[in-house]
């Protein structure tokens, strides 16, 4: 039975979720990829105002494709995390409290998971048509030179993840190979 | 002597461009149907229907599989008795992808310069192959390479030494490296021999393989089986939760070799494994 969740996220969610957990998540949240997430960490590091509250934010990484006349979004499923391994860290620092992609994290992002309270949920790589149905508005709201890396807020309904990483050190994929892994 | 129009080249590619990212291959879907009948994990089965119904919903709608449109790699057959009218062949391949990649509201995701990172905005330019072969017909594949699965690709210089354990070892390897970043179930392609960039070619043409297909060498045949029961030992399974479904298939392709090398390219391609082929 999946969680129902509501981004922003507070702490007390983070602290409600376990790796293997299923959630929907509704409300807002971000895209971002690597040029975004560059530019982020830059403004950050310059004291200048981000386009968006990272308190208790989510960002999704994802590049998502053209929207079709009388649609929301093109396709829109995860792109690979640890792209995003180098900028993650003072993201969280500053505020971020959830991450939505695919694949494997570094150490670095798991132990600022820890020590901020974040979690980092995988979408379902390649159901990009099926993860779009949830996504209910989107606009740029950032950097819209970067094309499909621009910084979009997305008003999600009921959109699929499941809890690869908490913010007490579980790690759903590390569970998940080592229970089917056979010698 | 056959003549082709220009035009009729540059429509060709666009359509196929769009129809290659947008309805994914039959051997693709029944190898998901038949993963489902092995996969013992819960999370994986559910991730299986999942790329079935993702599956539907592209087709019916004419969406892309995957917001990640990939590289437009372009393979041509060009008969010698072909000749194109109105205008260059390279030029009516890289115009079609342009005007597929618009038409179809397919993701550009090609930079300029790797380093300066600018988008070109028409996911041009397309990457080209051409082989020169006998006869009057055209024959055009394109096949969208998404970036997440190529990045958990690789060359390896091998000795002759090392023998067909010590490929098995490299191609084991680099799947188990990979764990849940490609996109798994993932289709393996094998390049063996040639030198250090034909094999890396190799393995990016074996992925055009049907699923379930055979080699036609006994020898690889039993190789890839072997190889592909290993990689379904990892337990990384779909999407790297853990399952029994880790990839569809391991193709092979073979070169002559030099006789001092024994290169080996793995081009990791996730389950979703497009191409399409027209002959004009």
């Amino acid at each position: 039975m999946a969680k129902k969740i509501t981004a922003p996220l507070t702490a007390e969610t983070v602290k409600d979720l376990r790796a293997g957990d299923s959630v929907l998540i509704s409300g807002t949240i971000y895209t971002g990829r690597d040029l975004a997430h560059k530019r982020l960490t830059d403004s950050l590091k310059a004291g200048e105002k981000l386009p968006f509250d990272l308190a208790g934010a989510v960002i999704y990484y994802v590049g998502p494709s053209p929207a079709k006349p009388g649609k929301v979004i093109g396709s829109a499923g995860p792109t690979t995390s640890y792209r995003m391994d180098a900028y993650s860290p003072l993201l969280m620092e500053k505020g971020l409290r959830g991450m939505i992609g695919k694949g494997n994290r570094t150490q670095p992002v798991l132990d600022a998971m820890k020590q901020h309270g974040a979690v980092y949920f995988a979408a379902v790589g390649g159901a990009a048509a099926l993860i779009a149905r949830t996504i209910k508005e989107a606009k740029v709201i950032a950097y819209e030179d970067l094309g499909p890396e621009a910084v979009r807020e997305l008003k999600v309904e009921d959109f699929p993840a499941i809890v690869i990483n908490d913010m007490y050190g579980g790690d759903l994929y590390e569970q998940g190979v080592a229970k089917y892994k056979k010698d | 002597m056959k003549e082709i129009q220009f035009d009729t080249i540059r429509d060709k590619v666009a359509q196929t461009c769009i129809e290659a990212n947008c309805l994914l291959g039959d051997d693709v879907v029944q190898a998901f149907k038949d993963g489902l009948k092995v996969e013992e994990s819960p999370a994986g089965k559910d991730i299986l229907n999942q790329l079935l119904d993702n599956e539907q919903i592209a087709r019916k709608e004419m969406m892309p599989i995957c917001q990640d449109t990939g590289w437009a790699v372009v393979w041509l057959k060009v008969g010698s008795g072909v000749r194109v009218q109105g205008g260059e062949l390279y030029d009516a391949i890289q115009q079609g992808v342009a005007k597929g990649y618009k038409d179809g509201y397919l993701r550009k995701s090609i930079v300029e310069d790797p380093l300066r990172r600018k988008n070109t905005g028409t996911n041009t330019p397309a990457i080209i192959y051409t082989d020169i072969v006998p006869g009057d017909v055209l024959e055009i594949t394109v096949q969208p390479k998404g970036g997440g699965s190529e990045n958990m690709s690789e060359v390896k210089m091998l000795s002759a030494s090392d023998g067909a354990e010590g490929i098995q070892k490299f191609v084991v390897d680099r799947v188990a490296r990979s764990k849940a970043n490609p996109c798994p179930p993932v289709i393996v392609g094998v390049g063996i021999g040639g030198t250090f960039e034909k094999c890396a070619m190799l393995a990016k043409h074996s992925l055009l393989r049907k699923i379930g297909s055979t080699h036609p060498d006994p020898f690889y045949a039993a190789m890839e089986k072997e190889l592909l029961d290993r990689v379904n030992k990892l337990g990384i399974g779909p999407q790297g939760l853990g399952g029994r479904v880790t990839a569809l298939a391991v193709f092979i392709e073979a070169f002559p070799c030099h006789i001092a090398t024994m290169p080996c390219a793995v081009n990791i391609n996730c389950h979703a494994a497009r191409h399409q082929s027209i002959t004009l």
